[in-house]
């Protein structure tokens, strides 16, 4: 069984690292959260990400969530800020769509075209 | 909404919006009186008694009231054509609450789903709330205080990767309790 005592040793051991973690790489990630993202998939592509970020050991990006972008038909919506770029907003994603933006934009820095908003509107 | 727990996760997000910082969801699965029932209640900011008249009306709500749109009316929705109903209690600058029941075993109540996913999903993205989830199946009851991990864990914030899995696996056992060993 799972127990507080475990979380004694979590705390140990993330102390450290939280305060080595002082640069922070500036990349936000926001995902729509209101009912038209929730209904269209949100929680399960936000719980990938968070699933990749954790396996790729990116501690220094940060997760958000967001309300109604106005957009709802292109929902779950994600978008992707890196510090002196412009945001990137991808539309319609799922779980494994979010994994490669993951992979490929945050870590590579590769914009995945055929995902924006830009690429579903022509 | 496919699953109820959906719906949780939506109905919090008023919660969020409404700048509450302490945020109790409760589930009660009562088979042998044949009800659901789901209570979100929050210190927020709350409502005054016209605009909790109105809610439930998905066309009443506008942009000046951008916070509160479908996510109620929706899930007024699941429970009235389950059998059910829904109250809101609301006090300006006490907060809100919301108490939803459906007939259990009604053939259009959506599946309860992953209460462990809206829970994380909450807790990820929102570390600075508190949430208390207690979730009763037939009398026995498992809980998740955020108030009591945070005493533990100091300055390590609650959505740090370790703690969130710590969670998952703490819920995910107290489910299997919570249900007889039967896997979720």
């Amino acid at each position: 069984m799972k127990s507080i005592k475990d979380l004694e040793e979590i705390r140990k051991r993330t102390l450290d690292t939280i305060n080595l973690r002082k640069d922070q790489s500036g990349i936000r990630i926001v995902v729509g959260m209101a009912t038209c993202g929730i209904a269209a998939g949100a929680r399960p592509v936000l719980l990938s990400i968070m699933e990749e970020i954790e396996k790729n050991g990116l501690s220094d990006v940060i997760v958000a969530q967001t309300g109604c972008i106005g957009l709802c038909k292109l929902e779950p919506i994600v978008e992707v800020y890196k510090p002196g770029e412009e945001k990137v907003t991808y539309v319609k994603m799922n779980p494994s769509k979010a994994k490669r933006i993951i992979n490929e934009h945050v870590m590579k820095g590769k914009i995945i075209q055929e995902y924006t908003v830009g690429a579903e509107e022509k | 909404m496919k699953e109820l727990s959906l719906h949780v996760l939506d109905i919090v997000q008023n919660s969020i919006a409404a700048d509450a910082n302490l945020i109790t969801i409760r589930i009660v699965e009562k088979i042998t009186t044949d009800r659901l029932v789901i209570e979100i209640a929050d210190n927020g900011r709350g409502m005054d008694n016209e605009m909790v008249q109105k809610i439930k009306d998905p066309f009443v709500t506008g942009r000046k009231i951008r916070k509160v749109g479908l996510g109620i009316p929706l899930l007024h929705k699941a429970c009235t054509r389950c059998g059910g109903d829904m109250v809101i209690e609301s006090e300006l600058g006490k907060g809100t609450k919301i108490l939803c029941w459906f007939i259990y075993s009604h053939i259009d109540r959506a599946p309860l789903g992953n209460m462990i996913d809206t829970i994380l999903t909450i807790i990820m993205t929102n570390p600075e709330i508190d949430i208390v989830y207690t979730h009763n199946y037939e009398g026995k009851e498992i809980q998740l205080d955020t108030r009591e991990i945070k005493k533990i864990m100091g300055e390590v914030p609650i959505n740090q990767p370790q703690v969130l899995s710590w969670m998952k696996e703490y819920l995910k056992e107290s489910f299997n309790s919570l249900y007889g060993g039967a896997n979720i």
